[in-house]
């Protein structure tokens, strides 16, 4: 599902922030990706979604040559992809529910659909019931889940996650993984950044390690 | 079969456009919500886009007045033959009775020194004063001729009135629509000018909108990028702005109209006044009907293209993260 191709990645600033970095993730398969701040691992999970295009080498995704995706079709590869954010970017000024169904209404869903996918999306996270409340009034756990429904409400058969967990206590990050892992049973690839690395002892999981840029294991 | 697959097809492009139009209902009811939630900020905005399109709109209603007072004196190009002091009523009657033979004049008409006087006193409200001269009128004997020209003609009348003025018995010969001529070089001159006042307050019009705009995705950044993460295509993003433009564009239009029939009322009365003093009738007339649409077309439009503007100039701005 997702498989680079000997992919580097510099910035404008000179900054080498990836190199040489190949590997496949199948579909329906969750690994980690870890290693120190600066190791790459936003970098990596920008060139999957396309918020970046890579300097030297191939990103497919789901098959698709993403040097080859013009800038016109960006959007629509990108509803392919939920993202979970450690800020969970939601949107303070709407509601919970308003929050969850960016995605159904940006791709043209219709009113009942929304509803019920909107539901089923916040049942599955555990905040039915709290749908007309506004983010802010959320705890940071509540805020990360609904960040996470709003990654799956429209199905996307990959999941990123960039320190999904980085402000959540122990307790919580285990409730949040279990939430992945779950997703991946359900054939959904999932991909998760994080430097939590006793979490991901206990988890059993593959695991992509980059140091400096370079894939070092995984 | 084809009839059955043709029938899904048609319901389905049927759905596809309810839905488009749904979706396009729903950006502007929430761009209205959007401005409604900060009244002030938005009267202020199309406040200062009303008085930029109510200057010019107020300026070509007036100069229309003032233009359908001239074309009301279109039709009559007449020409007034102020007799030599010599001639008396009798010799004006037979002078009057010649230039009835000239093809081209189309109407003659006498005014006698009595006829003159009496008009006179009657319109001047010098009556009394007119008194005095019971014995001794001083007023000339008049031949009011129409000539079959039209005014626009101006060449061949200035030399008709050149000819009769040559004649013995006319003391001057004076063409009234002369200055009505030049009334309608002014017009003109000032129309265009109002034409390049609308353009330059129009390009005004597409700088506040538009900075009205910057201001709006400046402050709705990261929603921005948020929504463009989850998939949202740059037409997505645009329409909303696009909305709150137009709407924008639509209040000042109205309110540009507000300023313009006030402002007629106001002058109105002192006007009618003035009028009746010089014995006009005039009354002064509103936008009409298409002016007041066309008015608030290009309101509309200049919102519109303002918002454009800043939409595409600051949204390629905007990239996530």
């Amino acid at each position: 599902m997702i498989h680079f191709d000997q992919v580097s990645k510099r910035y404008q600033s000179g900054h080498e922030a990836l190199r040489n970095v190949s590997f496949r993730l199948a579909a329906g398969e969750m690994a980690f990706l870890t290693g120190h701040s600066g190791a790459g691992k936003t970098t990596l999970l920008r060139l999957v979604a396309l918020v970046e295009r890579a300097s030297r080498g191939q990103v497919f995704i789901g098959g698709q040559n993403l040097n080859r995706l013009v800038r016109r079709k960006i959007p629509y590869f990108r509803r392919n992809i939920g993202l979970v954010f450690q800020d969970h970017r939601l949107l303070p000024e709407r509601t919970v529910f308003d929050n969850v169904a960016l995605p159904l209404v940006i791709a043209g869903a219709r009113h009942q659909e929304i509803a019920r996918r909107v539901r089923a999306a916040l049942d599955k996270v555990g905040l039915l019931g709290k749908e007309r409340l506004h983010p802010l009034t959320l705890s940071g756990g509540e805020q990360q889940r609904v960040g996470i429904a709003r990654a799956v409400v429209n199905k996307p058969p990959i999941l990123l996650a960039d320190e999904p967990t980085g402000n959540l206590d122990p307790e919580l990050s285990r409730e949040v993984m279990g939430l992945f892992n779950s997703f991946s049973d359900f054939g959904v690839t999932v991909l998760i950044a994080t430097h939590d690395i006793e979490l991901i002892r206990r988890m059993g999981t593959r695991t992509l390690v980059l140091n400096k840029g370079y894939l070092v294991d995984g | 079969m084809a009839k059955a697959t043709n029938a899904q097809f048609m319901r389905g492009s049927r759905f596809q456009l309810r839905a488009w139009f749904l979706r396009h209902l729903q950006t502007l009811f929430s761009a209205l919500g959007e401005l409604t939630r900060s009244p002030l900020g938005t009267a202020m905005t199309a406040g200062v886009i009303g008085i930029a399109l109510a200057l010019p709109a107020g300026l070509y209603v007036l100069l229309d007045n003032v233009q359908a007072v001239g074309q009301n004196w279109d039709a009559k190009a007449e020409i007034s033959l102020f007799l030599n002091e010599r001639i008396d009523d009798r010799a004006a009657g037979r002078f009057a009775t010649t230039l009835r033979q000239r093809p081209e004049l189309r109407h003659v008409q006498l005014v006698t020194r009595a006829e003159a006087l009496e008009e006179y006193r009657q319109l001047s409200g010098f009556a009394e004063a007119l008194g005095t001269f019971e014995q001794e009128n001083p007023l000339p004997a008049l031949v009011l001729v129409e000539p079959t020209l039209r005014y626009s003609e101006s060449e061949a009348i200035r030399g008709l009135v050149a000819e009769l003025g040559g004649l013995p018995e006319v003391e001057l010969a004076q063409f009234d629509l002369e200055w009505l001529q030049r009334l309608h070089a002014i017009i003109r001159t000032l129309k265009r000018g109002v034409v390049v006042l609308a353009a330059l307050l129009a390009l005004g019009v597409l700088l506040i909108v538009g900075n009205t705009i910057r201001l709006g995705i400046e402050n709705r950044r990261a929603e921005i990028e948020i929504i463009q993460l989850v998939g949202a295509t740059d037409a997505f993003i645009r329409r909303p702005f696009l909305y709150t433009g137009f709407c924008y564009g639509l209040l000042g239009a109205v309110m540009a109209w507000l300023l313009v029939e006030g402002g007629l009322w106001l002058v109105r009365g002192p006007l009618g006044t003035l009028a009746s003093m010089y014995q006009a009738d005039f009354l002064l007339a509103s936008l009409s009907l298409p002016a007041s649409l066309v008015l608030c077309m290009v309101g509309a439009l200049l919102g519109l293209a303002g918002s454009w503007l800043a939409v595409h100039r600051h949204l390629h701005g905007v990239e996530a993260e």
